[in-house]
């Protein structure tokens, strides 16, 4: 069966009790216990919920793995997944990595012994320097945050093959609509669900798919242990919107593809960075003084700290997805106020261009007035 | 204002825009900013959300702290507070405590840690070290029913400069109020008597000042393990019944310890006279499964603190991932068995547990 066709019919359409043809929200902490030798599949709903069980289906059929597992947020997906190594272990992670996952990394997991080199993993020779005799996993992300670089996953699942790494892949900004990792060699796909799976701006969510059952039988021990799950409502809107996953993608990818042109023939626009996949597109103001006027005159996308939703969204990195990351840090990697990341909703493509035209060519006057 | 009030206002008058009584259910992941630099105060759910706040204000005014935050389950809350320490931070630890927590200093997060009695004042100054940075303790035990002083140990903790941290799940703050005794961090499973109802999963912690709270929250928020908005008004809707429902409990469960106290196939009932919940040993292990099998009222089922009436075998649900010595040790044997009592109408339930027992 094809993607497409896999999002809806998911074996997960009709609840066997009743016919329903959405799955139930089971909004319940417990379940009653048959008998002490003969367990109910739940018990308590932190280990498991049939709302969540099913999306979990959903997740890890999508994504080709053999488990999934949903959390309460894309960084408690991480968390736990970073949970799996231990201390005095080391990382070499994507340096554009998102500001979240660099702060979990240098001021919460730091704090447990385990370190981490950023470098640029779309350099394949970057990411082989970088390895220390205790490296035990590489972290990236497919498309970086925010200049859009792409990181192959097969290089990186060839040299956490010859070094015995575990390779953890962060999918968001692609989903398993444009990008499979675990087709291509890693081991634990990680997705903030609040973006494009989500897609409506409605649900904070996280997501790990695993490709290996040993491993994922060690996640689920994390999932259960430390209880950062997702809760039955989430599970149930987070199902809801994978359902157009596919719909969505084509038509944010379509039109993102026609903005990154568009701005690219722009001479308010510094430089566009667009990496030929997926709905993101960064960039650069040709001046700093621009950015206030510039998100002022915008009509149509909202000014917002998210991603991967139907709306446009717009954000200005160094404020808001990077405000975590420190400023000299932030400085050395070019994130500073004239960036700008353009998150292309499913709005007419006519209407979002026109919006921007005339935002773009009112911030110009107002910075040279 | 008395406690009561405080928790029957859970969530009122956060509409100010239609004046709603009920606090609106914010479904949504971002917030749009008025202009570059400006907030309404929400950016991203993740950091917060009005319905969640409604909820962490309601258990920051009922807990007497300055700031509460609420996660999508205790489990959350106590690795919240678990990652305010490393490697090089000692704890010491109730003994009985909750097996959850105990799998999490065993398998997950590394910190040095001492078991001991916290019933036992010497105990716990013995098990001190220089690097001790936080007492851990349940309000009452997890399934013993032992109750600690909190006074006398928040005063340990302030000769030691460590934490007082109090699980507050088993009382709640009708019953007990550990920040009022010193305690630096109430946490609670929300799961159990906050909501109430056995329909939601959630977790809880109230820091006493604010400095700690924000430590805290920027663990919440960096970790991204807080609760979802359905769930946050589910909690602030059990909250409001909250004080009706601990006095029904605590009545129901001294009718029950009295009466299983009498009986002869009960060995031993360990009930502290106050709050809801209960454990009994049984004088033979076969009666085990015979009360789980043939109890038809009560529910088989892990968890506790909800209005329905549960029975838990700790030995081999809540605690099995302790090692059975450590189990045997604390007293948490097969013929030991944990009711949480429900709300039902107390004779029901004693009928109910004899006809199991007697069966």
């Amino acid at each position: 069966m094809e993607f497409g066709t896999r999002l809806l019919h998911t074996g997960h359409e009709v609840d066997r009790t009743t016919g329903a043809a959405t799955v139930p929200i089971y909004q319940v902490s417990m379940f009653d216990q048959p008998g002490l030798n003969s367990p109910g599949p739940y018990d308590y709903a932190r280990s498991g919920n049939p709302t969540r069980q099913a999306l979990e289906a959903v997740l890890a059929d999508l994504e080709g793995g053999a488990r999934a597992f949903a959390f309460a947020s894309g960084m408690a997906a991480v968390t736990s997944a970073l949970l799996l190594f231990n201390a005095g272990d080391h990382l070499v992670v994507t340096d554009d990595c998102y500001g979240g996952t660099y702060r979990l990394l240098t001021r919460v997991l730091s704090r447990f012994g385990l370190t981490a080199s950023f470098v640029d993993t779309s350099d394949p020779g970057a990411v082989r320097r970088a390895l220390q005799p205790n490296t035990r996993g590489l972290l990236i992300e497919t498309i970086s945050n925010p200049f859009l670089k792409r990181t192959d996953v097969r290089p990186m699942a060839e040299i956490a093959r010859e070094h015995g790494l575990r390779l953890l892949v962060d999918n968001t900004f692609l989903s398993p609509c444009l990008s499979r990792p675990l087709e291509e060699g890693a081991d634990i796909v990680l997705h903030s669900a609040t973006k494009y799976l989500g897609g409506h701006s409605d649900l904070i969510a996280g997501v790990a798919a695993v490709r290996d059952p040993a491993l994922a039988e060690e996640l689920y021990f994390v999932q259960n242990a430390v209880g950062a799950v997702l809760g039955p409502q989430d599970c149930f809107l987070l199902m809801r919107g994978i359902k157009t996953l596919k719909v969505r993608m084509e038509k944010q990818t379509a039109t993102a593809a026609r903005v990154a042109a568009w701005l690219r023939g722009r001479e308010e626009v510094a430089a566009v960075y667009y990496p030929g996949v997926g709905a993101m597109v960064s960039f650069r103001l040709a001046s700093g003084a621009m950015t206030e006027p510039f998100l002022q005159r915008l009509q149509l996308p909202l000014l917002g700290v998210s991603l991967g939703a139907v709306e446009s969204l717009v954000a200005v990195p160094a404020r808001h997805s990077h405000a975590s990351v420190p400023p000299a840090e932030r400085l050395r990697r070019g994130i500073t106020d004239d960036l700008i990341r353009f998150s292309v909703g499913i709005e007419e493509p006519d209407d979002l261009l026109a919006d921007l035209e005339q935002a773009l060519m009112s911030a110009a006057q107002q910075a040279n007035a | 204002m008395k406690l009561d009030t405080a928790l029957v206002h859970a969530g009122v008058r956060r509409d100010p825009v239609y004046g709603a009584i009920s606090a609106p259910i914010y479904q949504s992941a971002s917030f749009q900013h008025p202009a570059l630099g400006e907030s309404t105060g929400y950016d991203y759910s993740r950091s917060g959300n009005p319905t969640r706040s409604a909820l962490e204000d309601a258990l920051a005014r009922v807990e007497g702290g300055e700031r509460a935050l609420a996660f999508a389950s205790g489990m959350a809350a106590i690795t919240c507070v678990l990652q305010l320490f490393g490697p090089d931070d000692h704890l010491v630890v109730t003994e009985d405590l909750y097996g959850g927590t105990y799998r999490l200093l065993e398998q997950v997060f590394p910190l040095p840690h001492t078991y001991v009695d916290t019933t036992d004042l010497e105990a716990v100054r013995g098990a001190i070290r220089p690097n001790t940075r936080a007492i851990l303790v349940e309000s009452l035990t997890n399934p013993r029913m032992k109750r600690a002083d909190l006074a006398a140990l928040a005063a340990l903790c302030r000769d030691a400069g460590a934490r007082l941290i109090v699980d507050n799940t088993f009382l709640t703050p009708c019953l007990c109020r550990p920040l009022d005794l010193g305690a630096d961090i109430v946490l609670h499973s929300a799961t159990k008597y906050l909501a109430g109802h056995n329909d939601v999963v959630a977790g809880a912690l109230v820091a006493r000042d604010a400095d700690l709270g924000e430590r805290l929250y920027f663990i919440q928020n960096a970790v991204g393990s807080a609760l979802g908005p359905q769930e946050s008004w589910l909690v602030v809707r059990g909250l409001k019944t909250l004080a009706l429902r601990m006095e029904r409990h605590q009545q129901n469960a001294m009718r029950i310890a009295e009466w299983l106290g009498r009986h002869p196939l009960v060995e031993q009932v360990l009930y502290p006279g106050v709050g809801g919940m209960l454990s009994f040993t049984v004088t033979d292990p076969v009666l085990v499964p015979r009360v789980l099998r043939r109890v038809s009222l009560i529910l088989f089922a892990e968890s506790l603190g909800g209005v329905e009436t549960l029975i838990t075998f700790p030995w081999a649900q809540t605690h099995a991932d302790m090692p059975a010595d450590v189990r045997e040790r604390l007293g948490i044997t097969d013929r030991l068995l944990r009711l949480s009592v429900g709300i039902e109408d107390a004779d029901d339930l004693i009928a109910d547990l004899a006809q199991a027992l007697e069966g």
